[in-house]
């Protein structure tokens, strides 16, 4: 929680003033039961009228006096949780961008999305209360039993014992509770769970008619809920009935104290209803204090949450090798900046027994790969599923790190380079089609925000795209809704693919993106590829062998290793594994030809 | 507009009040305790007053007095502590109770909303009102019933106690109190809307965060992470700015109150010292005036509280009470008949419908399917092809024509008996949260273990389960977490080989499965086909070319359609498709030599 508290940094006037002014405001509002004991045991005992106005006057100034601190420290500690929320929102905003796929995989985007939301305003809600009232109600506990020893030490006593007992019941009562609602607050994530697979699910669950045992389910579930918040509410609802009786049994004590040192003479009338005020007065705020403190519990637990997600660091270092074009006739190995440069002329892609292994799983991905891609080569990946194909071309761009063994891009280690300026020449289409709200132009710039409008048709042309872009209301500023949800599987697939294009990469990863596009859409699609006039060195993973049939160079990979590499009639007569997965595609239209 | 939003929230009050029918007897039982322990505890001032009464100054105690009324306080108070908690059970009761029906409804509301909907709008949205919304409901909803009911009571009572006691001050209390009600009542009226505004950001925010967050990987990809932070950050500051206006001025109520407060003491206290010199008054009953003013005005303060919670809660409700309302899918009618004995007759008549209105997808389609007949749809992506699907399930309704199962128009049938009638493999492949057991058996619950194994060893992913710590009872979490895409899509052939419907519907139905799997559940597939209606929509050729029927598919219209041999004599969109399969010239490979000789 700590470590959060610096996005209060900017606020420090407003997060001092704050409780202070609060605490003003408590003080003023400690005055009064002495200003009203004064006023029976003067004003009245001596029957002295103006006394009476005056001190009535001086209660509607601290009155006034209390409500402009309050106001201001309202004022103040809203400002301070506003800028702490929105600050901490940026922070972890930007810094899960930052983090690699390797990190993503290890929290979970979901996780990360309930830290962004719930868990900051969470934590937001716990600064504002804490700059409002942590000060306030303690002060106001303490100082009414402080109050009370002024007026009557032997009195005061019993508010050394209430208080003490007050706040083992207020406590206790939250210690027991705390866990209680933590257990209520999973039966309404698995209720949440049912809920969304409803909706998710809708098809299937319609399709086998399951509406009613759904129902069923969910009822069970909200019925469990609704128990474990029923059982919880009626713990803390003793929490009112047993402070009463405590706080009344105070208030019986302090009369009967009261009548032995009134009658002695050792405390007046007006102080005794002093007195009784100010036991009043504790109960309140020890309830608000004690509300304060799970407020503030919780937000801490948040607050952690989110520190923790703060506190990892991208694992993976940046080089300083930048790319640039090489200058005609040298080796481009060096330019004149002093900062290395890539090597064009070098192969595009080199592994050199690559073995990788994702974090937190037991085997390896990919063992001891090795192969070469030289320039403007296209490149075709074959094998089953979880044969590692995406995994291979997620090193490329330098997603992950691989465990053992060295890629070279360009002549240069991947580690070497600035993985911004690497990423930025290599355009990568990956197995999910992802697009984002905003235009078609909006979601192809992303490729590269400088791109004409006519860039972007060319890539679409490419990516056989276009016809339907233009067919699309306003064309290319046609609005994409969230998840893309208003275009179908393959027109988004399409879309990723002009979007990757559309910063002419110097190598294309085509990562089995052409899977919900029908064969004609497909090979017409590679032609262009082909065709393309900036030579890309182009990677093509593909269950489909029609898809890569005619890549310079196929791979082809069974559980991790690689199964055989070369053309495609190298393939077929000498890999048993490309054979198989060719003529499970290919023989069986011969047998039924 | 102030007006028209009151009305809104008034109308959702009533649906409220509506849903707490059933709880009457708390609710009634809930205001008597509220007014035995709010006059229990109202006595208790009036009490004390008397004991201070008792204690006048030195040697002028009297004892017996003081001690008689101490033993009535400590009775009372015990009094008053049992009724409180008795209420604090009736309210957590009924809030909880109304909650829990509130959210089985909205959850009926969903499994029969029409597919449009589900379609159209953002799951999350949709859940957050089911769960979220409905939590912040029921904190208001508690709120208000402890609160208002004892506030209430409290208010009535003290002024009759005042009122017991003197007139004047009585006055004083009743005139200077409204006040502050009416700074909370005004203060919640203009905060209402920016606590809107301020959920409306929110609600934007985190739809971005959704889309950034959950798609990180292609953001990093693409290098994108600055933009997206700085276009986060617009939202952000937005948010901050809605924020601080909502909660400051939300936050003024409290001392806005404590203030008018304060008035009613020192009115109370100017008052009473004259009335007690005068000799109208004794110090005791002004010390219990003293007391009664600030138990008058608590209530009013809560209340403020109680309004604001409210207000949200009543924005919450609207919410929910939206998703409630929503138009359901067309009811079926008392006469709609069990489709039984299905054995594949489909027929379309002059079909039309649309996603949206204007804008027409398939149009005048006819289709006479025989039992048993192979129909494959194929066309280039995005050409409508699941739009099929969704009429032939009734997952939606068609605009014009109709859809016939065994010759009765699917509108005149249950859904249930229907889809009861197919058996369907999406590409979008979903399993419930579960074990692997309970989704292979989710259409036939009461299939055998053996029956359930034979369809998993159809589906050759019988092996892979036994592999597992806990074979089928292998729990599966949310999106099939920890298996691969190609071993669900494996288990959902699994969950339709175990039913064997008279009739199928494939889409894409192996598109995630490697081709040598593929290659060896053909088998199966081929013998769950025979004799069953099946649809089939794909993208392999090899698939379709055995179809009896085959409908090719442009733009959402059927343009062709017929069996493989008389589309190619046709020569023409399905046989671009077909040839484009082989693209450019190949002279070797058994391939090319296959067309060729067909």
């Amino acid at each position: 929680m700590k470590s959060l508290l610096v996005y209060l940094k900017d606020y420090k006037k407003e997060s001092i003033l704050a409780p202070l002014f609060k605490m003003l405001e408590a003080s003023f509002e400690l005055l009064v039961p002495l200003v009203m004991a004064s006023v029976i045991d003067v004003g009245i005992a001596r029957e002295d009228r103006p006394y009476i106005i005056r001190m009535c006057l001086v209660l509607i100034a601290l009155g006034i006096t209390g409500f402009v601190c309050s106001v201001t420290a309202q004022y103040f500690s809203a400002k301070a949780a506003a800028g702490f929320g929105t600050g901490v929102r940026h922070a972890l905003f930007a810094h899960i961008q930052e983090l690699g796929f390797a990190e993503m995989d290890e929290i979970g985007s979901s996780t990360l999305i309930t830290r962004m939301t719930s868990d900051i305003s969470q934590t937001q809600s716990g600064v504002n209360l804490v700059l409002r009232l942590f000060l306030r109600s303690p002060f106001i506990v303490f100082g009414a039993m402080i109050m009370a020893f002024t007026v009557d030490v032997q009195s005061a006593v019993i508010f050394a014992v209430v208080i003490p007992v007050l706040s083992v019941i207020v406590f206790g009562i939250m210690l027991i509770t705390m866990p209680l609602y933590r257990k209520v607050q999973s039966h309404l994530d698995s209720v949440l769970l049912t809920a969304r697979e409803n909706l998710t699910g809708v098809r299937v669950i319609r399709a086998f008619n399951k509406e009613r045992e759904e129902t069923e389910r969910f009822e069970r579930e909200n019925q469990v809920l609704t128990d474990a918040q029923k059982f919880v509410g009626r713990i803390s609802g003793l929490m009112n009935p047993l402070t009463y009786i405590i706080v009344n049994g105070g208030i019986i004590a302090l009369i009967y104290v009261g009548a032995l040192r009134v009658n002695i003479g050792d405390l007046t009338q007006g102080e005794v209803v002093a007195l009784i005020n100010y036991m009043s007065q504790i109960l309140v705020e020890l309830v608000k204090l004690a509300n304060l403190i799970i407020t503030v519990t919780k937000s801490v637990a948040c607050g952690s949450r989110i520190e923790s997600v703060l506190r990892i660091r991208p694992d993976m270092k940046n080089g300083v090798r930048t790319w640039q074009e090489p200058i005609p006739g040298t080796s481009g190995a060096q330019t004149s900046g002093g900062t290395p440069s890539c090597d064009l002329s070098a192969p595009a892609v080199e592994f050199d027994n690559v073995s990788f292994t994702y974090k937190g799983a037991g085997a390896e991905s990919l063992s001891s790969i090795t192969f070469c891609a030289q320039r403007g080569q296209t490149i075709g990946i074959i094998g089953g599923t979880g044969s590692g194909k995406s995994s291979l071309v997620n090193l490329i761009p330098r997603f992950y790190d691989a465990d053992r063994g060295g890629i070279k891009i360009f002549g240069s280690d991947v580690k070497e380079y600035k993985t911004e300026e690497l990423r930025a020449h290599i355009g990568v289409v990956p197995q999910k089609a992802v697009l984002f709200k905003g235009t078609i132009a909006e979601n192809l710039r992303w490729g590269n925000e400088s791109a004409s409008d006519s860039e972007l048709y060319r890539a679409l042309d490419i990516a056989q795209a276009r016809e339907f872009v233009e067919k699309k209301e306003g064309g290319l500023n046609f609005q994409i809704e969230q998840g893309g949800r208003n275009l179908s599987g393959g027109q988004k697939q399409r879309l990723t693919i002009a979007r990757a294009l559309v910063r002419r990469p110097e190598i294309l990863i085509l990562d089995d993106s052409a899977s919900a596009l029908d064969f004609a859409t497909d090979a017409a699609l590679r032609n262009a590829v082909r065709s393309m006039k900036d030579n890309p060195t182009v990677f093509i993973v593909s269950q489909r062998a029609s898809s890569i049939l005619y890549a310079d160079k196929i791979l082809v990979l069974e559980d991790g290793e690689m199964a055989g590499a070369g053309t495609h009639r190298e393939l077929l007569e000498n890999c048993p594994a490309y054979q198989e997965i060719y003529y499970s595609q290919f023989r069986k239209e011969a047998a039924n030809g | 507009m102030d007006k028209g939003k009151r009305q809104g929230q008034g109308k959702t009050l009533k649906k409220v009040f509506r849903r707490l029918g059933r709880y009457r007897i708390f609710v009634v039982l809930s205001i008597l305790l509220a007014a035995v322990s709010v006059a229990l505890t109202l006595y208790v001032p009036k009490l004390t007053g008397h004991a201070v009464d008792h204690i006048v100054g030195r040697g002028q105690v009297d004892f017996p007095g003081a001690v008689r009324i101490m033993i009535q306080i400590g009775v009372c108070t015990l009094v008053t502590a049992f009724a409180q908690w008795l209420m604090n059970v009736c309210n957590n009761k009924m809030t909880y109770q109304v909650v829990q029906d509130i959210r089985n409804e909205a959850f009926r509301k969903i499994e029969i909303l029409p597919l449009k909907y589900i379609d159209s709008h953002p799951h999350g949205e949709v859940v957050s009102r089911v769960i979220a919304d409905v939590d912040q409901f029921a904190d208001g909803l508690l709120m208000g019933f402890t609160q208002l009911f004892t506030g209430i009571a409290t208010i009535i009572g003290t002024f009759c106690f005042m009122l017991s006691v003197d007139v004047g001050i009585t006055l004083v209390v009743v005139l200077i109190t409204p006040v502050s009600f009416f700074v909370a009542d005004f203060i919640a009226k203009r905060t209402f809307s920016m606590f809107r505004l301020q959920a409306e950001i929110k609600a934007e925010q985190t739809g971005m965060i959704d889309e950034m967050i959950g798609n990180q990987k292609v953001v990093q990809a693409f290098g994108r992470g600055k933009d997206v932070t700085e276009r986060f950050d617009e939202i952000n500051e937005r948010l901050g700015k809605a924020y601080l206006k909502a909660t400051f001025f939300s936050s003024i109520t409290n001392p806005s109150t404590r203030f008018v407060n304060s008035l009613v003491y020192t009115g109370v206290g100017i008052t009473g010292a004259f009335g007690v010199v005068n000799g109208s008054l004794s110090v005791g009953q002004l010390s219990s005036f003293l007391s009664y003013a600030n138990q008058y005005t608590k209530p009013f303060n809560e209340i403020s509280g109680v309004v604001t919670e409210f207000q949200n809660a009543v924005a919450c409700a609207q919410r929910i009470f939206e998703l409630i309302e929503e138009e359901p899918q067309p009811p079926e009618t008392g006469d709609a008949v069990e489709l039984t004995d299905v054995r594949g007759n489909v027929r379309a008549d002059d079909v039309s419908f649309s996603y949206e209105p204007g804008q027409k997808l398939i149009r005048g389609f006819n289709l006479r399917v025989e039992p048993g007949q192979r129909i494959a749809i194929v066309g280039p992506t995005g050409c409508g092809k699941t739009t099929l699907i969704n009429l032939l399930m009734r997952f939606y309704d068609v605009d014009s024509g109709a859809v016939f199962v065994e010759d009765t128009d699917i509108r005149d049938v249950t859904r249930r008996s229907l889809r009861a009638g197919y058996g369907m493999v999406l590409q979008d492949t979903w399993l419930k949260t579960g074990t692997i057991r309970d989704n292979i058996t989710m259409g036939r619950p009461d299939a055998s273990e053996e029956e359930m194994i034979a369809a998993a060893k159809a589906s050759h992913i019988h092996s892979f389960i036994r592999r597992l710590p806990k074979g089928y009872d292998t729990w599966i979490t949310e999106d099939g977490g920890g298996i691969s895409q190609g071993q669900k899509q494996l288990l959902c052939i699994a969950r339709v080989m175990l039913c064997r419907p008279p009739m199928l519907i494939l889409d894409e139905a192996t598109s995630s499965i490697d081709t040598r799997t593929e290659l060896k559940i053909q088998a199966a597939f081929a013998e769950l086909m025979k004799g069953r209606t099946t649809f089939i929509v794909a993208h392999r050729l090899s698939t379709i070319r055995e179809a009896d029927v085959i409908l090719v598919m442009k733009d959402g219209q059927i343009i062709e359609q017929g069996d493989h041999e008389s589309l190619l004599a046709e020569d023409g969109f399905y046989k671009y498709l077909y040839e484009s399969q082989f693209e450019r010239g190949m002279d070797e490979t058994p391939v090319r030599r296959q067309t060729l000789t067909r």
